[in-house]
């Protein structure tokens, strides 16, 4: 064992930072009460940036910290930056609807704060334990931050069956460590991948393997561990509903990337099959259980689900270039679904908060500029071209095309014509159809930046598709050793 | 003029001018008339743009012309690359005639969110003239489907009373044959490594893999087209469009399917689309007959012209099917004919339903009495979709009739009775609402073709009549570009068969 000195930690900087000033954040809350919560918002926005910066600073090379067990890589810099963006972006759309709903409490940005802070541990990991440490930050975060209006029924509902269910998961998580620590006889992602690939208690390391995946299952909302997502997405405050759907899915996702590909690589063959149907019952269930809903937080919900599945399918290819695709994906998704709950958050009728598909009926003779953003996100959602989403299943079919995946590939575009129906609905609702009853304006010019920034990238994004590539592409080639 | 990137402004500057109509700001009178007077310019100014490329192609050579190239996503070897050659270059054309006269034909007739129907339009024009253009897979896939979100707006919001279930049909029809194409590009990509359409035209697809591609590609191109039994979108969509919206999914978006055949099917997978062609030519012949007593039994008149033209596309088909240059060049300009008359077709119509609100034949007769300038307009358009000598309709149907008969006799013969049907529903349609007493008293005051609709109608009467009588500037510049398609077709072919006979050989030999 090497000496300790502070240079160990430079891999982890933007980690510290953000550790250090959510709890600099925090005592200037207690002090200074509920009154200053937009300017706390303002500063963890800020918090993220700097952040962002630091990640952008870090060097590409994978760089370890805490005896190994955080890796600071290109993929993780990637994801970070992804998370941080998503984090600001969910803030920003929060501002003025906390004051609205009048929720405006001092916990509310460093809950999300604390959140991020799990997310990057999350991407981080390289060892089970730090696995399991960043994964119980964030999800504990979230449940508090999902039943955060305490006097509703509703939201307190949601917070605890995301507790319950979120309890189970970690349960099945911790137990699938167990298992593969038991067979491999360590934690650390390198030891694993070592015994795995000697093929050590090879039966006793799958089971284990089984457990984890489907633990990280129920975190991205995958199917058949996905029945949480539709209540508490209903249920949670819309606002953080908008972070739930951004920024998590972003971290877990990369989180069951990187615990497949990384230690697991050897067996990457057993896992895949795990994935192909797991991504087959997303896709569908995403595209036909949408098709019901009524309220546009629940349709969401499935949305989530869906492309949840488009994203495994990717991953399923096991490939560099499928992980390419995979963060490509997340990439364009994080920001569409950003665009799409900023529009949904801008939904009010007489000074109350809706939340019916109906209630957007006609919106494009209210509020055109609402409704040309709303459409856009929708049909990007569906994929069509030219739009950013179609990009997004562009990539993730290449690499399932060139897996030889071919079956996977078409029941993926058949699932995208079926999910293409609901996104369509919501454009007939607000272009077909009479308007029923006027939305109010909304002040706050936040949430009007973030739908002109999104809107703008998700339907431009054709014109300069390369940076966001590339990055990826770099961040999927550190992965794989490249 | 060679300097300039000619084909990326004729796709463009409609996009331009939709940008402008944008930022159109004030009262809902003054929005609306500034952004019909943009529109039609725009569209004017593409049109002499499309002219230009017209001008400035040159007939000899197959190969593609006016070309553009730009790095877009070098990591997957994915470029944005232009061009035209002869199949291609009046299909841009095509689309830069329709969209001004699309445009003043809805001067009137459209009266609520004339912005947005605008917009509509002119950025329909780019995703079509960009699809005619586009060398580059990927780009073309883009500019394909892309084409569905204005027209399924056009439909849903300007449409008639069933338009949200016809916006539907479309579109989701339509999606589910693109995203099955999309599967066979990103297959096409990995096996021959690259999306650029003159570079595949060349690649060789196993015989095994061609089979699945092929109808991977005809579950697209088959419903645009669209063939018999994936035509039932059609009839509805046509109904319930606009008029100008049924002008551009008659006159540009069903060649899609044709142009697609023409410049996928074909080149890049012969052995499938020779071991396939009996099918083409089942569907085809089920198309011409059966939706041409579909016609005849029709109340509606948009409904009966939309059968019409399945049953004219069913002529294209077969046309290109038979592997022939006086088979592929009677497709094209059948396609083109079909795309100008047809049209006018539907602005006839249109014309009578702005007066009268209906599109019931039963609600019209005798309308030569008080319109005879449309009656005489009517006419010709009618003479040319039953293809009467001197009109455009008769040049391509007799091409591919020649084309046919030297594949087939039967096909030939069986297209032909639907030659005779064809003016049987076109005839007994026009004896219907043109002739006869006027009886009706809601018809005593109809008023005949005002300035405006003689300016629509003017240029379409003019190109039918041209493509008729002198068809040959037509027929030159698609030539060299047919001829090189069938040469490869059958050294293709004939590679095939030698290196498979070669095998056979092989096999038997020891």
């Amino acid at each position: 064992m090497t000496e300790w000195n502070l240079s160990q930690l430079t891999a982890a900087v933007p980690e510290l930072f953000v550790a250090l000033s959510a709890i600099i954040l925090l005592l200037i809350g207690v002090f200074q009460g509920d009154g200053h919560t937009r300017i706390l918002s303002w500063f963890a926005v800020a918090v993220a940036a700097v952040a962002l910066l630091l990640v952008a600073g870090t060097s590409a090379g994978p760089e370890t910290a805490f005896g190994g067990a955080f890796i600071a890589d290109a993929f993780a810099r990637f994801a970070k930056a992804l998370v941080l963006i998503g984090t600001a972006l969910a803030l920003m759309l929060s501002l003025s609807y906390v004051e609205r709903e009048d929720m405006s409490r001092f916990e509310y940005p460093i809950l999300f704060v604390f959140a991020m802070l799990g997310m990057m541990m999350m991407i981080s990991a390289n060892d089970l334990i730090a696995l399991y440490v960043g994964l119980e930050l964030q999800s504990l975060s979230l449940y508090v931050a999902a039943a955060f209006r305490r006097d509703s029924l509703r939201s307190t509902e949601a917070g605890l069956k995301y507790f319950v269910l979120g309890a189970l998961s970690s349960g099945m998580l911790l137990y699938g460590a167990s298992l593969v620590y038991g067979f491999s006889g360590t934690t650390s992602f390198e030891g694993i991948a070592r015994a795995v690939a000697g093929g050590e208690g090879a039966t006793g390391v799958l089971v284990g393997l089984v457990f984890l995946t489907a633990a990280l299952a129920f975190k991205v909302s995958a199917v058949p561990f996905h029945m949480w997502t539709p209540d508490v997405y209903e249920g949670a405050p819309t606002s953080v509903t908008a972070f739930f759907a951004i920024a998590p899915k972003v971290a877990a996702m990369a989180l069951l990337i990187r615990v497949l590909v990384d230690p697991f690589a050897a067996i990457t063959a057993q896992w895949q099959q795990l994935v192909v149907l797991i991504a087959v019952l997303s896709m569908a269930l995403g595209a036909f259980a949408a098709i019901n809903q009524h309220n546009i937080k629940r349709l969401m919900a499935y949305s989530s689900i869906g492309n949840v599945g488009y994203m495994l399918v990717g991953l399923a290819a096991g490939t560099e270039d499928g992980v390419r695709g995979v963060l490509i994906y997340l990439a364009i998704y994080m920001v569409m679904t950003a665009g799409a709950f900023g529009c949904i958050l801008c939904m009010r009728v007489h000074g109350r908060a809706v939340e019916e598909l109906d209630d957007l009926k006609g919106l494009s003779r209210t509020r055109p500029g609402l409704a040309l953003a709303l459409a856009v996100f929708m049909f990007s959602l569906a994929g069509i071209p030219p739009l950013a989403g179609f990009f997004a299943k562009l990539y993730v079919f290449l690499a399932a095309i060139q897996a030889g995946l071919y079956a996977l590939a078409v029941i993926g575009v058949l699932a995208s014509v079926v999910a293409a129906f609901y996104y369509l609905r919501v454009v007939k609702l607000m272009y077909f159809d009479e308007p029923a009853d006027t939305l109010d304006r909304v002040p706050g010019r936040e949430v009007g930046l973030v739908l002109a920034g999104t809107g703008l990238f998700t339907a431009f994004f054709f014109v300069l598709p390369s940076p966001v590539l590339n990055a990826a592409a770099t961040a999927a080639r550190s992965l794989f050793g490249g | 003029m060679t300097g300039w990137p000619l084909l990326s402004l004729t796709t463009f500057v409609p996009l331009i001018g939709a940008a402008f109509i944008v930022m159109v700001r004030g009262e809902p009178a003054v929005v609306a008339r500034n952004a019909r007077n943009v529109a039609l310019w725009t569209s004017l100014i593409t049109l002499v743009l499309a002219l230009m490329v017209w001008a400035n192609f040159d007939p000899k050579t197959a190969a593609f012309q006016l070309e553009e190239r730009a790095e877009w996503i070098p990591a997957f070897n994915i470029s944005y690359r232009l061009g035209v050659d002869g199949i291609s270059v009046f299909f841009v054309l095509l689309s830069a005639f329709l969209t001004p006269l699309c445009v003043l034909a809805s001067w009137q007739a459209i009266t609520e969110r004339v912005k947005e129907y605008m917009i509509a339009f002119l950025v329909l024009e780019t995703l079509m003239i960009g699809m005619f253009c586009a060398l580059d897979f990927v780009l073309f896939y883009l500019f394909f489907e892309g084409v569905l979100i204005p027209m399924f707006l056009i439909i849903g919001i300007w449409g008639g009373p069933r338009r949200v279930y016809s916006a539907f049909k479309f579109f989701l029809y339509t999606l589910t044959g693109s995203v099955l194409m999309l599967v066979a590009v990103l297959a096409i990509y990995f096996t021959a490594g690259t999306t650029d359409i003159p570079a595949l035209m060349k690649a060789d697809f196993p015989r095994e893999m061609q089979y699945w591609l092929w109808l991977a590609f005809f579950a697209s191109f088959a419903v645009k087209v669209p063939m018999w039994p994936l035509h039932t979108w059609l009839p509805d969509a046509h109904v319930e469009a606009p008029t100008a919206g049924s002008v551009i999914l008659a006159g540009v978006l069903l060649k899609m399917g044709g142009y697609g055949f023409l410049r996928f099917s074909l080149p890049m997978l012969p052995l499938a689309s020779e071991f396939f062609t009996p099918l083409i030519f089942g569907l085809s012949i089920v198309a011409v007959i059966y939706t041409s007593l579909v016609a005849l039994a029709q109340e509606d008149m948009k409904k009966l012209i939309a059968y019409s033209s399945v049953a004219h596309m069913g002529f294209v088909t077969i046309g290109i099917f038979t592997f022939n240059v006086q088979g592929i060049e009677g497709a094209i300009f059948q396609m083109l004919s079909h795309g100008v008359v047809s049209a006018a077709l539907f602005l006839c119509v249109g014309v009578v339903y702005d007066r009268m609100h209906s599109r019931l034949i039963a609600t019209y007769g005798g309308l030569v009495h008080r319109m005879p300038a449309y009656a005489a307009v009517f006419m010709v358009f009618t003479l040319a979709a039953v293809g009467l000598p001197g009109t455009s309709g008769f040049v391509g149907e007799i091409l591919v009739l020649v084309g046919a008969y030297q594949v087939s006799t039967w096909v030939a013969a069986l297209a032909a009775t639907g030659m005779i049907l064809g003016a049987a529903y076109m005839l007994w349609l026009y004896r219907r609402v043109i002739f006869g007493e006027l009886t009706k008293t809601e018809l005593k005051s109809i008023t005949d073709l005002s300035p405006r609709e003689i300016a629509v109608f003017a240029p379409i009467v003019l190109a039918v009549l041209w493509m008729g009588i002198h068809p040959a500037p037509f027929l030159d510049t698609i030539h060299a570009s047919v001829e090189n398609l069938v040469d490869n077709y059958t050294a293709a072919l004939r590679a095939a068969a030698a290196a498979e006979g070669n095998v056979v050989a092989a096999g038997t030999a020891p």
